[in-house]
């Protein structure tokens, strides 16, 4: 199976004249619709033109230029390149641009998310709170005109640290005085939340009449943020009738610091190591997805021997997160600690060779723009291949014939319902989860990048779509990633590892970038925008824990609240990725 | 029949069990020393490891690769009478890649000639800022700052390094990258040499 080499390019604006006019530019693509139109066009998109995958939402502030933008990334399941459209609105509040969440339901949390960041007002989104700043925080973060607490410049590297870098503390400096804005007639001591009451009220939708007569008593549940089956801080707040869930809200942004604005204050290169803290389980493949965007930026080619090691060290940090995944669940499950234990060890196997070949076991910092930052030394690659050929196939085997027959675990997970194919694209669901529910795409075969069209394998999908499909597809993808792995290290070529000199300072073309590539949890993408300086104009993640919980309501009403707890486990989330 | 799956599941933890026990059986009849020892720990994490897997830090540590990387620090060499021969020359390179910006570096000039003079008069990492990303001694021109291996400096204050905690002599350099540092010891000498025959072949010339 080869992948489907759509060169279908559709031409939006001949379909609406005066409606739609693609993009002029440089550096650009895609099209852009009148605001008025937005619902129709979308519509056509998503019906006519068969875009049912809608990936990507965020805004761009065009600040000089004085107008807001809504880009929109949407896909094909069937495979192929993605279809680009935006929405221009000037840069007035309130800046309004319609939802699209009657259309795509997975728009929902990046919807909230650029209203909350960007001040992007979606009309018709029935929830539209701020999601990951706190409820009564002032103003829109990711403005051009907004600066955080200890702001010093707007771009790095700053003037103070050299040549008269005399240090202070940045806390020493109040920022309370000079940058930091509160809303009018803030006064802390008397300010109540108004978010509490908003959440509540978000919940009160799923009131449904008592048939039986008898009458019973709702109670909201709030699962989290400190709690150790929701990986990390995340809070779900949850109605429920007994022991099934009849409501249920998440709520993000303990762990959130601006990622995204942080990225436009670094240059390109120094946004490297902090796309590691991402998904912390996978700096890996969180470089590879950076990388792959600023190189489409700059035009660059990967030199031959750097792209082999791209494949092989993706692959090595996918077999040690889908083992964690399997570790952890189980925690989740009740069987403690020995499942995840046993898969810790491969991890920790698999993390000595990454602090051997980039010096860190998880902050990995290993990929530069056109290659890697060092050669696999031999004494790693010994031990890559030992692993490969002697190890982690065995190891796998063993996992599998430890836990997928034992019959408390195929009783908590068999039948239990996960999502269905069509909710799952629905609502922009991806990765081992849409896989699990028979829709068999995978970024790697439906829009290959990298070498990964080279290579002989399998797109791992299970038709269920129940709790266990999900927790098979992740044993399913690991022996799939060990046999790209064993091809990878049988073809690897020897030559040098960065096509480009090394460069502190690269020079990035004005224009804007996606780049996706299939992260562990699902599509991991890096927008960006630049104007031709060394640091980016706009720089997102689209990340995959955060868009996949749109789909959490949605499977989580109707289930047991016991049931719940697998049911995040399953997506697999980490709240670094996933707040930003 | 009902418990099947779990009698199998069983059967690998008891696997791991009873190899803990002949794995120290068997080192034992070897002679060697399992526990405590580097090649206990290499075996330990090595691809043929059977059985109890932890090491006991920090009785036992794990073999830390050459390339690992914590905090930077700055090379000195040492000079016969003592003094320290500081290879840093404050370009500020390192100053203006780091993604924390968490280095900050004085630059003096010579009152004399008022030129900068090629040598850090101050020179601060805030360790708690830094990510020990290394790009600092990736994109050093001068192979003057590099990253450490000693990972344990939690303390009770703010961990500010200033020049007197950063320097370190290139013999312990030598120490924690061997590999590194060879490799740079001959692109040093192989460009003193270019360096020496092109002032030969223009002294000749001059002749």
């Amino acid at each position: 199976m080869t992948a489907p080499a759509s060169t279908l390019t559709v031409d939006l604006a001949a379909r609406f004249p005066g409606i739609v006019t693609a993009e002029t530019r440089p550096g650009c693509t895609g099209f852009i619709v009148e605001k008025d139109n937005l619902i129709e066009v979308a519509t056509v998109i998503r019906d006519e033109l068969g875009f049912d995958l809608l990936t990507a939402v965020t805004g761009v502030d065009y600040f000089p230029e004085e107008k807001m933008e809504v880009v929109y990334h949407a896909y094909k399941t069937t495979g192929g390149p993605g279809l680009v459209f935006k929405v221009q609105v000037p840069r007035v509040d309130p800046v309004e641009v319609p939802s699209l969440i009657d259309i795509w339901p997975g728009v929902d949390l990046q919807e909230r998310e650029a209203w909350d960041l960007m001040g992007i007002k979606f009309t018709g989104h029935p929830d539209l709170r701020r999601i990951l700043m706190w409820e009564g925080f002032d103003g829109h973060p990711l403005r051009k005109d907004w600066k955080e607490g200890f702001y010093e410049e707007d771009t790095k590297p700053f003037k103070s640290r050299w040549p008269d870098g005399q240090f202070y503390m940045a806390e020493e400096k109040n920022p309370f005085n000079d940058n930091l804005t509160f809303p009018t007639n803030f006064d802390p001591e008397k300010w109540i939340p108004e978010g509490d009451a908003l959440l509540y009220g978000a919940l009160a939708r799923y009131t449904v009449k008592q048939e039986d007569g008898m009458s019973t008593d709702r109670i909201v549940i709030n699962m989290g943020p400190h709690h150790p089956s929701t990986h990390g801080v995340f809070r779900a707040v949850m109605t429920l009738d007994g022991e099934t869930i009849v409501g249920l809200k998440p709520v993000l942004g303990y762990l959130h610091r601006n990622h995204d604005k942080i990225g436009e204050r670094n240059t390109y290169l120094q946004n490297m190591p902090f796309t590691d803290r991402l998904d912390y389980f996978n700096s890996m493949t969180n470089n590879f997805g950076y990388a792959l965007a600023v190189e489409k930026l700059m035009g660059i080619p990967v030199a031959e021997r750097a792209e082999y090691i791209r494949i092989i060290v993706s692959e090595l940090s996918r077999v040690q997160n889908h083992l964690i995944f399997i570790g952890t669940l189980l925690n989740d499950l009740g069987a403690m600690y020995t499942p995840s234990l046993y898969a810790f060890e491969e991890r920790e196997l698999i993390l000595d060779i990454f602090e051997e070949i980039s010096g860190a076991r998880m902050m990995c910092n290993y990929f530069r723009f056109g290659g890697v930052v060092r050669d696999i030394p031999d004494s790693a690659m010994k031990k890559i291949k030992d692993l490969v050929y002697d190890r982690l196939q065995a190891k796998t085997d063993e996992l599998d014939r430890m836990l997928t027959e034992n019959e408390i675990l195929v009783s908590r997970m068999k039948d239990v319902p996960m999502i269905s194919a069509e909710d799952a694209i629905r609502y922009s669901v991806t990765g081992p989860v849409l896989r699990a529910a028979g829709v068999p795409y995978d970024i790697r075969r439906a829009d290959p990048y990298g070498i990964y069209d080279r290579f002989d394998f399998d797109v791992a999908v299970r038709h269920n779509g129940d709790l266990m499909d999900n927790y098979l597809i992740r044993i399913d993808e690991i022996r799939q990633s060990l046999r790209i792995l064993e091809q990878a290290i049988k073809q690897i070529p020897e030559g040098p590892i960065n096509s480009q000199k090394p460069a502190y300072q690269v020079r990035v073309p004005a224009g804007e970038a996606y780049g996706r590539i299939e992260s562990p949890k699902g599509e991991l993408a890096f927008y960006l925008v630049s104007n031709g300086k060394p640091n980016p104009w706009r720089y997102h993640v689209r990340p995959a824990s955060f868009v996949n919980l749109n789909a959490l309501e949605k499977i989580s009403i109707g289930a047991k609240i016991a049931d719940f707890v697998v049911i995040l486990a399953m997506f697999d989330i980490v709240m670094g990725e996933c707040d930003r | 029949m009902y418990g099947k799956g779990i009698l199998k599941g069983l059967s690998v933890t008891w696997k791991r069990f009873w190899e803990t026990y002949t794995e120290d059986i068997s080192w034992i009849l070897r002679g060697k020393k399992r526990y405590n020892t580097v090649e206990g720990v290499t075996h330990r994490s090595s691809k043929d490891t059977k059985g109890i897997f932890t090491v006991q830090y920090p009785d036992e540590r794990l073999n830390l690769p050459e390339e690992a990387r914590y905090i930077p620090f700055l090379v000195y060499n040492e000079k016969p009478d003592g003094d320290k021969e500081i290879l840093c020359t404050s370009c500020g390179i390192c100053a203006k890649v780091c993604p924390p910006q968490c280095i900050w570096i004085v630059r003096s000039n010579n009152p004399e000639t008022g030129r900068p003079i090629p040598e850090p008069t101050e020179f601060y990492i805030d360790a708690d800022i830094c990510m020990n990303c290394g790009f600092c001694s990736e994109y050093c021109p001068f192979d003057a700052i590099k990253m450490d291996h000693d990972f344990e400096i939690a303390s009770y204050e703010r961990n500010v390094f200033n020049m007197e905690k950063l320097l370190k002599p290139s013999s312990y350099y030598q120490s924690i990258r061997p590999e590194n540092f060879a490799r740079e010891e001959a692109a040093r000498k192989e460009k003193e040499a270019a360096k020496a025959a092109k002032e030969a072949a223009k002294a000749a010339a001059t002749q």
